[in-house]
């Protein structure tokens, strides 16, 4: 058994925090609850189901906790999550999950976490985990690219299938700033603060567990994660996927009211004011980046919580689609600042939020119009670039960059490129989706 | 000369006296037991849905089951559904008129009124569906004080607002034009004040002189042919709203032929419905509304379904041949997917079962023909499920993957709709004519001879 801090909650000191609450697990993706890891194998031969609960024994203790089936874990591991079931960490904290630390043994004046035997029986019971992400699989689809190093050496556009697009329009001229944005997956690790920053950044609404069952969680940005290669022994792959702020926009074209629209730098707005709430523009987007206030969530903010609100950016109403600005916020404050010390804007002026958190410099931002901009060199230059959904021709405004594998394998044909088998059927499909 | 002997389509020998009396006999006579009952649950489920709307529009929206990714649900599901329904009874009374097409002057009224109200159903969910339904009047181009901001034409739900209103407009006013002489008459009929105020008004000082009648009949044919285009315009535009967008499973040129033909199909099957149940309640319409009138409509059911069944052949087909990986993927989803059972209820519902119409005895048998067009209505229902939820839930990038979170509201508002669309009318066939006094007596049989054809 191993007892561990997540990444959200740490210990359980930040265990009263929504937005820690609800940011889903790095790599389990399930919010609003501690559980009980256990490899494929283990489960199969336990008979354990996605959410079935289980009375979990070390020592003289023992919880009851529902199972998660992880694919790549050991199959001789179960690991649990602690800081979890707190009675008295506050409002939003208290009785989410069950406390593991019960399970911890003191020896010679030390705590133990890991390493004490378990053992695991089924009561019958069954919870439902929650997650944000339905399906692990990619499908054979060209989402995260990855390459090893020594396909990387071989080109270093490695596994990085190119589409032929064209268009009879010249598309939208962009003669002052074109904002743009690079997300190197190479460096993410997945660890969410881009999220959380966001969230704070951007005033976004927490829903709760039962709302984010019911798929109607807030974030704008979010880290997709997939399983890649065997099964029983996954590999992890990991996309931030934001508004992708496209030139051709599908979510402009169908508002009836023109409540979203494109701006002469290349940003995709949302006009919250106008928005009747038709939901079109979310149907239409290939990337499904845009959130929509299901209810009335602003007006459940009490005084003197209502004094945590980022000034800069509006409170949106019920009724109203939303989703990333690009930090709109954030760009107007850095051409303002610039406009007053009488400069022209250097690239690094403006950083969105979660360019901000990001500890491994994962997101750059820039203006693509400004050739020395960290992102321009990307657009032009960069071999590992590719657009997400390049074959559907929405021209968006992010470039990822593909993950090199540091080993000497070569991937073999059959695994990259169109059509390819997909090996890595999820465990669990849409679990915790209702 | 010879001339095919065609069965009458009026029965029973009427006069033209009977006609009228016959006609007239359910405006006439105190409210039955078993329309009573009927009425009253039809009126308190329409009740019950006012106050379902209520809650929706004073929570939110996300009472329904409606999430990311399925933005669309089951309002936008009823609202084709409805729409859908409509267009038989302008097929009926326009297109089959222009073909002067004799049997559908006793269907014609109710399956026009059946489109009235359809049309009126449907038209509440795009309105209440929206996030904030009180804006709605933004959907509308006029000119305004809020800079102006204009619509975006560009939105294929905004050719939808055109489309609807048109459409319910054309029909309505089609509808009651076609009714004015009948008014006149049950004003001449009426046996006390009030009633004959009533239906002066609604006759429009309606004389019956030959002056009054060419101008009718001028009308009637501009407006019959003002509502031809729109049989196969309004479905048209409605599919554009998914067709128009990209996303796998919607964006494919098939939809407009393929939904006008399943409206035409869902509408008939309403019609049967409808129809049947009018001939249990009004014995006398049996006569008017006859076995040979059920089975050519039946013909159109079954033609129709294959229609349906063809294009959604034609998907699978144009999805393999595509090679576009997406779309592929989204079909092979909705036969073998977590929805697939919603796929194989409409394949059922709308091709398999209808098939049953090949066999004379079956499409002439009413209770057959009743148990097919209410499991036609279900397959279609689900249609239209199918196309909304199933191509949302699994689009492009797997991550996104979800599945609509069906609530009791969505039950609600989708029983609720139907208390709505009864109410009206269970009330029209108390207070209208059903069929047309006027129409009928031209088609009569008096006067002609079997024997020797002609007059």
């Amino acid at each position: 058994m191993a007892l561990y801090p997540n990444v959200q909650i740490g210990d359980g000191t930040l265990a009263n925090i929504g937005w820690l609450q609800e940011l889903p697990d790095t790599v389990t993706k399930i919010v609003w609850d501690n559980y009980a890891s256990v490899s494929l194998k283990t489960a199969e031969r336990l008979h354990l189901k996605e959410g079935d609960v289980i009375t979990l024994t070390a020592g003289d203790q023992s919880i009851a906790i529902p199972t998660h089936i992880q694919p790549g874990l050991h199959d001789g591991v179960v690991a649990v999550a602690v800081g979890y079931g707190r009675t008295s960490a506050g409002k939003v904290g208290n009785e989410v999950g069950v406390d593991a630390y019960k399970l911890a043994v003191v020896k010679d004046g030390e705590v133990i976490f890991a390493g004490q035997a378990a053992d695991i029986k089924k009561t019958g019971n069954h919870i439902q985990l929650v997650t944000t992400q339905g399906h692990d699989s990619m499908e054979g689809r060209q989402l995260v690219v990855q390459a090893t190093n020594k396909d990387y050496q071989e080109s270093k556009e490695a596994n990085i299938h190119r589409h032929h697009t064209w268009s009879i329009w010249s598309g939208h001229q962009y003669n002052g700033h074109k904002w743009g944005m690079a997300i190197d997956l190479n460096s993410c690790t997945g660890c969410s603060a881009c999220m959380t920053a966001c969230q704070s950044e951007n005033n976004i609404h927490v829903v709760g567990k039962k709302y984010v069952m019911q798929g109607r969680e807030m974030h704008w940005i979010r880290i997709d994660r997939y399983y890649t290669g065997d099964v029983e022994n996954a590999e992890t792959v990991f996309q931030p996927v934001t508004c992708q702020h496209c030139d051709n926009a599908p979510c402009e074209t169908v508002c009836p009211v023109a409540a979203t629209s494109h701006t002469d730098e290349g940003l995709n707005d949302m006009v919250y004011n106008r928005c009747v709430g038709t939901r079109y523009c979310s149907n239409n987007c290939p990337y499904k980046v845009r959130r929509f206030n299901w209810f009335n969530y602003a007006k459940l903010i009490e005084k003197p919580m209502h004094m945590h609100l980022n000034p800069e950016v509006t409170v949106r109403p019920r009724g109203v689609m939303e989703k990333c600005t690009f930090c709109v916020q954030r760009i107007k404050e850095g051409k303002n600042k610039a406009k007053v010390e009488g400069r022209p804007l250097k690239d690094g002026d403006i950083k969105v939020a979660c360019e901000a958190a990001c500890p491994a410099d994962v997101i750059a931002f820039g203006d693509l119009n400004d050739e020395n901009s960290r992102v321009a060199k990307v657009f032009k230059a960069e071999p590992r670039a590719y657009a997400l959904l390049e074959e559907w021709h929405a021209r968006p405004s992010i470039r990822y960059m593909s993950k090199i594998r540091n080993n000497d394998q070569v991937t073999p044909a059959s695994e990259h490129g169109h059509g390819e088998a997909h090996k890595n059927e999820s465990a669990h499909e849409e679990g915790g989706r209702a | 000369m010879s001339q095919m002997n065609r069965n009458p389509l009026v029965l029973g020998n009427k006069t033209m006296a009977d006609v009228t009396d016959d006609i007239c006999a359910p405006l006439e006579r105190f409210p039955s037991k078993g329309w009573m009952s009927l009425f009253l649950s039809a009126k308190a489920l329409f009740l019950f849905y006012i106050a379902t709307i209520a809650m929706v529009i004073s929570t939110g929206i996300g009472l329904l089951g409606v999430n990311h990714p399925v933005a669309w649900g089951t309002m936008i599901v009823t609202f084709v559904f409805w729409i859908g329904i409509g267009h038989a009874g302008t097929l009926i009374s326009a297109i089959l008129f222009l073909f002067r097409q004799k049997w559908r002057t006793s269907v014609a009224r109710t399956a026009e009124a059946m489109t009235v109200f359809a049309v009126m159903t449907a038209g509440i969910f795009p309105l209440i569906h929206t996030g904030r339904p009180w804006l709605d009047f933004w959907l509308f181009p006029y000119p305004n004080q809020r800079g102006p901001l204009w619509v975006n034409f560009r939105s294929p739900l905004l050719w939808d607002v055109f489309a609807v209103s048109t459409y319910a407009t054309v029909s309505t006013v089609f509808w009651f034009i076609g009714l004015i002489p009948d008014f006149a008459t049950i004003k001449d009929r009426a046996q006390n004040k009030i009633r004959r105020t009533v239906y002066g008004a609604l006759s429009l000082g309606w004389r019956g002189t030959a002056k009054n009648w060419s101008h009718y009949e001028m009308v009637y044919l501009v407006l019959a042919g003002l509502s031809t285009p729109l049989v196969l315009s309004v479905h048209t535009i409605v599919s554009f709203d998914f067709a128009v967008s990209n996303l796998p499973g919607w964006h494919t040129t098939i939809f407009p032929p393929y939904f006008v033909a399943g409206a035409i199909f869902s509408g008939f099957a309403m019609v049967i419905t409808l129809m049947t149940m009018i001939r249990i309640g009004w014995p006398e319409f049996q006569n008017y509304i006859t076995l040979d009138h059920m089975e050519v409509m039946n013909k159109i059911i079954m033609m129709t379904g294959m229609m349906v069944g063809y294009a959604y052949a034609s998907e699978f087909l144009i999805a393999w041949y595509s090679g576009n990986e997406y779309e592929r993927y989204v079909f092979m989803n909705r036969a073998m997917g977590p929805y697939a059972w919603s796929y194989w209820i409409m394949i059922s519902c709308n091709v398999i079962i209808p098939q049953l119409f090949w066999f004379k005895k079956l499409r002439r048998s009413i209770p057959v023909m009743f148990v097919v067009s209410i499991f036609v209505n279900i397959g279609m229902w689900f249609e239209r499920f199918v196309i909304t939820v199933t191509s949302l839930h699994r689009d492009f990038l797997p991550s996104n993957w979800g599945q609509y979170a069906w609530s009791i509201y969505d039950t609600c508002i989708l029983a609720g709709s139907f208390g709505m669309f009864l109410t009206i009318f269970l009330l029209y066939l108390r207070v209208f004519p059903a069929i047309s006094i006027a129409e009928i007596k031209p088609v009569l049989h008096v006067g002609r001879d079997d024997k020797k054809g002609g007059h």
